[in-house]
């Protein structure tokens, strides 16, 4: 069970042509901003399958850099998203690249970069909007991005012990926020951990939480919030 | 969860354990699983609602063609020919439906908003037999939502035990599914029983069963947009077969599993690729030209 939205089916809310080709690559594109936090200055889109195939026809293109600029599936201005990048001063470049079999055919990886970072994300359109990511620089991690579900909280840590971890964890409880699980992939000396909360409440962790919580815990790379991403 | 279902054998349990409709279960799961208040829950649907009237009234009066000039303008001559009824479907409930749709179908087609129930591409579906309908028996804005909750449950259903992905499931998982959503609907706002609603989703599913995803360059126009004015059509037939007393003869969790099985035997070709089907005709690689894709192959 799956436990899908309503509004996953009644939605989303989009700018056509194609949910999954249109909106889901929107999403896709604001996920990888909202792991990466800041607006980037170079974004590149290497995209597969059917994306690569027919992207042109499906605004797929400006889709994707829309929602790498914080732009809802139902904006508008999706349409008028290279001139937006080019004001924003983001280079944006799309390559064709076969990520290999395992992937949907419907999947883009979306490096983004400033001077001083660089992210590296693979998301998957799967239907009718919904998302997938299937990887967050070199961790395999599953993440469903599906309506009004957008709750969880991504750390990357050190792994030598669960200390990190562990206090991770206890300052989230601490903020009232119920935590339904957790999934950990590990990758050399670092993990990555996708916390799933629990939206009870109206519930929500902010961003200033978030940035105390990575300021003052030693031992975390970063820390995000999806959250945000909830509304369509 | 206390509402929790993805089949409709689950669902009408729960119907009949707590003596309410489709759409009341949907809506108090989705409170559940949200964890917000069911006002909240409403809300969200109306926003829906709100968005495909806009795509409506706004598609009837556009003569706008599309980027490729494969649509456009088709909403609009239906809708005129409503004042005149020479059309055999004399009726104007299904005239105006079809209208509905294809008016959704080309404002998605020109990148305009609207709302993907189940799919962009089926979107047309839901609007058009629901909105009509309703206007023909004056329906409150109420009773639009519920059948809206009702098309959503069932789409869940079919979302749990196949798929509303073109790429996996070939054209049956977006018009075939949204006009199953839609006869389910459309009969629970008439009054129907649940289990007439999923006769009716029934109904309309199998007669969709193994449909194609093959449109011309990829893009979703031809031959999506007319697909969803028959789709809206049929969703009437459906809901009124059910309504003269006619059941399915197969349950609707039966039909889910024949369409899964189908999806699972379809060749990719004809799941949104665009290598087979109508996409691989002359007139298809005509648009695969324009588009500057490759042609594989000429039927
Ligand atoms: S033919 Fe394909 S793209 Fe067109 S509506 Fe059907 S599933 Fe969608």
């Amino acid at each position: 069970m799956t436990q899908l939205s309503v509004f996953d089916v009644a939605g989303p809310v989009m700018v056509g042509p194609s949910s999954s080709h249109t909106a889901g690559a929107c999403k896709i594109g604001q996920f990888a901003r909202a792991l990466f936090h800041t607006t980037p200055t170079k974004a590149t889109f290497y995209l597969h399958g059917s994306f690569a195939e027919v992207y042109k026809g499906h605004a797929t293109d400006k889709a994707l850099i829309s929602g790498v600029m914080k732009l809802r599936t139902s904006d508008p201005r999706i349409k008028e998203a290279f001139k937006i990048a080019k004001a924003k001063h983001i280079e944006c470049v799309f390559k064709k690249k076969d990520l290999g079999e395992k992937f949907h055919p419907n999947t883009v990886q979306i490096v983004l970069e400033n001077s001083s970072r660089k992210l590296s994300m693979i998301g998957s359109s799967v239907g009718g909007g919904v998302i997938e990511i299937l990887r967050i620089n070199k961790f395999d991690v599953h993440l469903q991005g599906r309506a009004g579900k957008y709750l969880s909280i991504i750390v990357c840590h050190e792994n030598h012990g669960s200390k990190t971890f562990n206090k991770i964890l206890n300052r989230i409880k601490k903020l009232g926020i119920r935590i339904i699980n957790t999934q950990t992939t590990k990758y050399k000396d670092k993990n990555l951990t996708i916390i799933a909360t629990d939206g009870r409440d109206n519930k929500r962790i902010t961003i200033k939480e978030v940035m105390d919580i990575e300021k003052s815990i030693e031992g975390i790379e970063f820390i995000r919030s999806l959250s945000k991403l909830e509304k369509q | 969860m206390k509402y929790e279902f993805d089949t409709a054998d689950q669902l009408l349990k729960l119907c009949k354990k707590h003596k309410c409709s489709i759409s009341e279960i949907a809506k108090r799961y989705e409170a559940e699983r949200s964890g917000k208040a069911i006002s909240t829950v409403r809300s969200g649907m109306k926003r829906a609602r709100d968005v495909m009237y806009e795509a409506v009234k706004e598609g009837v009066k556009s003569t706008k063609k599309s980027k490729f000039n494969l649509s456009g303008g088709d909403a609009n001559k239906l809708f005129q020919s409503l004042s005149s009824l020479k059309l055999m479907m004399g009726n104007k409930v299904t005239v105006r439906a079809m209208a509905y749709a294809i008016a959704v179908g080309e404002t998605n087609a020109n990148m305009g908003r609207i709302v993907a129930f189940p799919t962009a591409g089926g979107a047309g579906v839901i609007p058009g037999a629901l909105f009509s309908c309703a206007e023909h028996f004056k329906a409150g804005k109420r009773q639009l939502l519920r059948g809206m909750f009702t098309s959503s449950a069932i789409g869940i259903i079919i979302a749990e035990g196949a798929t509303l992905s073109a790429a996996k499931g070939g054209c049956q998982a977006e018009v075939g599914a949204a006009t199953a959503m839609a006869a389910a609907g459309l009969t629970e706002m008439r009054g129907g029983t649940p289990e007439q609603c999923f006769h009716s989703a029934a109904i309309a599913l199998k007669s969709y069963l193994g449909l194609a995803c093959d449109p011309l360059g990829g893009l979703v126009e031809v031959p999506c947009i007319k697909r969803n004015a028959l789709g809206a059509v049929a969703a009437i037939s459906a809901s009124d077969m059910v309504i003269a007393g006619i059941e399915s003869k197969v349950p609707f969790d039966e039909v889910v599993k024949a369409m899964n099985d189908i999806a699972e035997s379809m060749s990719e070709r004809i799941r949104e690729t665009a290598l087979g089907g109508l996409a691989i005709t002359k007139t298809g690689n005509k648009v695969k030209k324009k588009l500057g894709l490759k042609i594989t192959k000429e039927l």
